[in-house]
């Protein structure tokens, strides 16, 4: 039996019942960011005055990242349109740089996390915080275990609450960036690094971006089977194969709307 | 949008690629805005949120071609954007909702 409205649009709406498909799950989508672009906004006006953490992530970084996904974004629609023209050639070309794009964006995001995981915060017996790429670390002579952080930033805990932005700040202006700091294990008072459960700002970045970048893995495997095994279709049903492109995009080019609203939370405010 | 002719589609690609390229200066402009100091906070916030919407209005308008779809993708689409903007506004007028102002 076949499959009603693959191609063909129902009367009623007007649309191929894909078509409607893939909206009614990308209004899900918007929700589903939605409630955590809320939970975003209620933690960081519930931050105590000061302490909400900023220059924490790579602003170059992340810029490319935003160009990888709209490069991508474009290069989808320029696909969608080659097929449109019976060009199934550079309909592939396109998809193919999409696919490089979406694999771009999650190795740079990779790399992106462990730098976070490799980034300690530690608070000493003095009371004064540091926090640094961890460089090394290893015993001393006497049998001492002891880190060594770069780029390190210290700035003094008051009540517990850490004033990060403001150390940050300071730095920046004095234009010092202090040198390598050694720290011996008996300084230590307690030691994390910049995971998840370090503070509520990484809280919040790791579920965002981790939640958005499973969207970009999902969607590029999707284009990747159109793209390739599903290519077949093109041969038999070239219009159904062109309503699977099309839909495919769609889910995409919301996977790029959400970064571009991710980018300016999350990196530059 | 099944039905476009090939030099409607030819005009569209042009389309996508002027789009490409304002979705890219609106990078460039976001990323310059986040370098100079502006005199509030918020208008810092105001300034990236904004840039944002209106790469956003691009990328849903033309790529997603929102500026040229069928009604029912309108209410849908209508009736998310006001669940959208409730879930934002009415978690923000709840944090004011305490019974003591400095809480």
């Amino acid at each position: 039996m076949e499959i009603p409205y693959v191609t063909q649009p129902r009367r009623d709406t007007g649309l191929y019942n894909a078509k409607v498909g893939i909206w009614l799950f990308l209004a899900s989508e918007v929700m589903l960011f939605g409630g955590l672009f809320a939970s975003y906004i209620m933690l960081r006006v519930g931050a105590p005055e000061g302490t909400w953490p900023t220059d924490l992530l790579d602003v170059p970084i992340g810029t490319i990242n935003t160009v990888v996904l709209i490069l991508s974004s474009v290069t989808v629609v320029l696909a969608w349109s080659a097929l449109k023209l019976k060009n199934f050639k550079q309909y592939r070309r396109f998809q193919a740089v999409t696919i490089l794009c979406a694999v771009t964006f999650i190795v740079i995001k990779s790399f992106e996390y462990r730098e976070k995981f490799t980034h300690y915060d530690v608070v000493l017996v003095t009371g004064e915080r540091v926090d640094g790429h961890l460089k090394e670390r290893g015993e001393d002579e006497q049998g001492e275990e002891y880190l060594v952080l770069s780029h390190p930033v210290s700035y003094p805990a008051v009540n517990g609450i850490a004033y990060r932005p403001e150390a940050v700040r300071e730095q920046k202006k004095s234009g010092q960036i202090d040198a390598d700091r050694r720290i011996a294990q008996s300084e230590v008072k307690s030691i994390k690094n910049w995971s998840p459960a370090a503070n509520t700002y990484f809280a919040i970045y790791f579920t965002m971006t981790a939640l958005h970048a499973l969207h970009v893995i999902a969607g590029a495997l999707v284009i990747a089977w159109i793209w390739g095994p599903g290519a077949s279709l093109w041969k038999t049903d070239p219009e159904r194969y062109i309503n699977r492109v099309e839909v495919s995009g769609l889910f995409w080019h919301f996977v790029d709307l959400v970064w571009i609203f991710l980018f300016p939370v999350l990196y530059l405010l | 949008m099944s039905g476009h002719s090939p030099e409607e589609v030819q005009l569209e690609k042009k389309r996508y690629l002027t789009v490409f390229y304002i979705l890219l200066v609106g990078t460039v402009v976001t990323v310059a805005a986040y370098f100079v100091e502006l005199p509030w906070q918020a208008l810092t916030v105001l300034v990236a949120l904004i840039i944002a919407s209106v790469k956003g209005f691009f990328v849903a308008g033309y790529f997603m071609h929102l500026m040229d779809e069928k009604k029912l993708i309108y209410v849908v689409m209508g009736f998310t954007f006001f669940f959208f903007l409730g879930l934002l506004l009415l978690t923000i007028w709840a944090w004011a909702d305490t019974p003591i102002s400095s809480w």
